[in-house]
């Protein structure tokens, strides 16, 4: 990615390279980080995936939709190794990624969120993000009891904390139990962590649910930063609102398959996304229902 | 009655070799379940495999006492890989399974008559296995105070015990305030944000499952040089479930729990035991409530009440911080 120039914002660049492109399922697209084939997932006798081919722009943030039981949860759970795959491959940065296990996917710098938020409860705030801090020699058991060998970089990864805490509002619960903090909270720490990973890309599973309006907008402007700092988003929402607002390109999944893709305007208005997804109530917000 | 007695008597055993074995079982227990989350039902099992070590090696195999330390130490990172290998990929109660079977599979292969020869059947080993460490004791004399007493060998035991316990615990110590230690917590609170976050999560429940079994055996070879005798019955499941009781008295995952919890674990059910006994000698208790046979049994049921107050009144053990145990219940 060229580093943006004073008055285009990396939005523009998103908007200018998805510009050109058929809205159809599958489509290629200029700079993809990730490539999906023929990716199949069966639960018994039912398909909860079948992704023919996906390609996931570079620098844009793309939004994954439909509705319930679509399999969205159940593809993300593969892209990041969390699930395994009957069929199929996918790749990150060209790299051939699937069936390796999910710690090799983050490490590789695809980090991704939960639905139902995973914050580490009995840990403080500063310790999940500390915890999430890269190449930590003092994670290693030959260390651990030889404070000397790491206290610089724990120290390190104590001020990226506290800076991400900051930027996220979240240092004055520095010290608090990561339980006392409420939903929205939560939802903030966890997405203030997976950035101590230093990820490509982000993956967050409905980081709008149960979230309350206020903190919804400053939710939406972080998703936003994460894009001007180059980094890659895809998100799963069944927030119209939100997907409307700050997506640059939307996939729209129902049944297992895609059955549409393209910028947000066009795909809202498509024929096959409101018979399988939206139905009447395609101009209304809907119900924030997890699935 | 005879309170210097009973006094004496309880805080012997309060810092004695029990307290000692039960400790170190409970430090091990810290590492599985305070610390990792993972619910090792087969304690013993890691008691059982030290101990037997260290009586099979040096009494049927002339092993010198070092080497069959060394080697206990070894068995029991044998038995952690084996319990390890097959369950710590899938749900946590696989493991509570596996380590309760497991420590049963290997009670009861020490009592087998088909292994009579080296491991002694159901009466164990008893010999002399413990001499060079005995040999090096210079309290040949024992200890006879108001408050403590011991014979030579049990003040020896409780020296060098007392001294393993301090070294095992500062290492715990460093491990569970390191990098290291935060991961395994992290693991317990849930594992698949740690995996989230690129940490090798079975990995780390290895290394926590090892290192708990290590020093598990370190208490098998306390009881087995203590008594310089093996016996299979022992190492029931028991064994495990007091090893519990200690953790969860002193407050899991705090690193002096285990001290704490068996310290009044061990007072207790002495201190109880003497004075029925004496109260029931002496006639302040009358015969038809309880027998002097049957004080053994009612201690038990005593302790047993006092542990349900405690967990009534104060859930988060002695270490434990009630605001933190709130937090259990998810939101």
């Amino acid at each position: 990615m060229p580093a943006p120039s004073q008055n285009t914002s990396r939005r523009d660049i998103a908007l200018a390279a998805l510009a050109g492109i058929t809205p159809t399922p599958g489509v290629s697209k200029p700079d993809p980080i990730i490539v999906a084939d023929h990716v199949v997932r069966k639960f018994g006798g039912l398909t909860a995936v079948n992704v023919s081919h996906l390609e996931i722009q570079r620098g844009a943030i793309t939004a994954l939709i439909g509705p319930n039981g679509a399999g969205k949860t159940t593809f993300f759970n593969l892209l990041t190794g969390f699930d395994q795959v009957d069929e199929g491959s996918w790749s990150f940065n060209g790299v051939k990624i699937s069936g390796t296990p999910p710690h090799k996917v983050a490490r590789m710098g695809m980090v991704r969120t939960f639905q139902l938020t995973k914050a580490l409860y009995r840990l403080t705030v500063i310790d999940n993000m500390r915890l999430a801090a890269t190449k930590q020699k003092g994670e290693s058991i030959l260390r651990a009891a030889l404070p000397f060998l790491w206290n610089d970089q724990e120290k390190a990864a104590t001020a990226r904390s506290e800076e991400l805490l900051t930027r996220f509002k979240l240092i004055d619960k520095r010290d608090d139990f990561a339980a006392a903090l409420s939903g929205g909270q939560r939802k903030l720490l966890e997405m203030a962590r997976a950035l101590m990973v230093e990820p490509e890309l982000v993956m967050l599973d409905e980081p709008m649910a149960g979230v309350n309006p206020a903190l919804k907008q400053s939710l939406l402007g972080h998703i936003k930063d994460l894009r001007e700092d180059g980094m890659t988003v895809l998100f799963v929402e069944h927030d119209m609102d939100m997907v409307r607002d700050i997506s640059d390109w939307v996939i729209v999944m129902a049944q297992g398959v895609i059955v549409a893709e393209g910028p947000p305007n066009i795909v809202m208005r498509d024929k096959a996304v409101i018979d399988a997804y939206l139905g009447a109530h395609h101009d209304s917000t809907l119900e924030q229902d997890r699935g | 009655m005879d309170f210097i007695f009973i006094a004496q008597q309880s805080f012997s055993a309060a810092l004695g070799v029990n307290t000692i074995i039960f400790a170190l079982a409970a430090i091990g227990l810290n590492m599985h379940f305070g610390y990792t989350g993972l619910l090792n039902f087969g304690q013993a099992g890691f008691l059982a495999v030290g101990a037997y070590s260290v009586a099979t090696l040096v009494v049927s195999f002339n092993f010198p006492l070092w080497a069959a330390l060394l080697a206990g130490i070894l068995n029991s990172v044998i038995l952690a890989l084996l319990l390890g290998l097959p369950t710590l990929r899938l749900r946590a109660d696989y493991l509570a399974i596996v380590t309760i079977a497991a420590a049963e599979i290997i009670r009861q292969i020490a009592r087998s008559a088909t292994f009579n020869k080296y491991l002694g059947g159901s009466d164990g080993i008893t010999g002399k296995f413990g001499k060079d460490f005995f040999d090096l004791n210079p309290f040949k004399d024992g200890l006879d105070t108001p408050f403590l007493r011991y014979n030579g060998n049990d003040l020896w035991v409780v020296v060098t015990g007392w001294a393993l316990v301090i070294v095992v615990l500062f290492v715990m110590w460093l491990l569970v305030r390191s990098p290291w230690g935060r991961v395994l917590k992290a693991i317990r609170e849930d594992e698949e944000a740690v995996r989230s976050l690129g940490k090798n999560v079975y990995l780390y429940k290895m290394q926590s499952l090892i290192i708990g079994g290590i020093v598990g055996s370190f208490a098998g070879f306390v009881y087995a040089l203590s008594r310089q005798s093996v016996q299979p019955d022992n190492y029931g499941t028991a064994l495990t479930f007091f090893a519990y009781t200690v953790l969860i008295l002193g407050g899991a995952a705090r690193v002096f729990a285990p001290i704490a919890g068996s310290i009044i674990f061990w007072f207790l059910l002495v201190f109880i035991e003497q004075m029925l006994r004496q109260a029931v000698g002496a006639g302040y208790i009358p015969e038809w409530l309880i027998g002097v046979n049957q004080v053994g049994q009612i201690r038990f049921m005593l302790v047993g009440l006092g542990l349900m107050m405690l967990m009534i009144f104060r859930p988060q053990g002695i270490f434990g911080d009630r605001k933190e145990l709130a937090l259990d219940a998810r939101a």
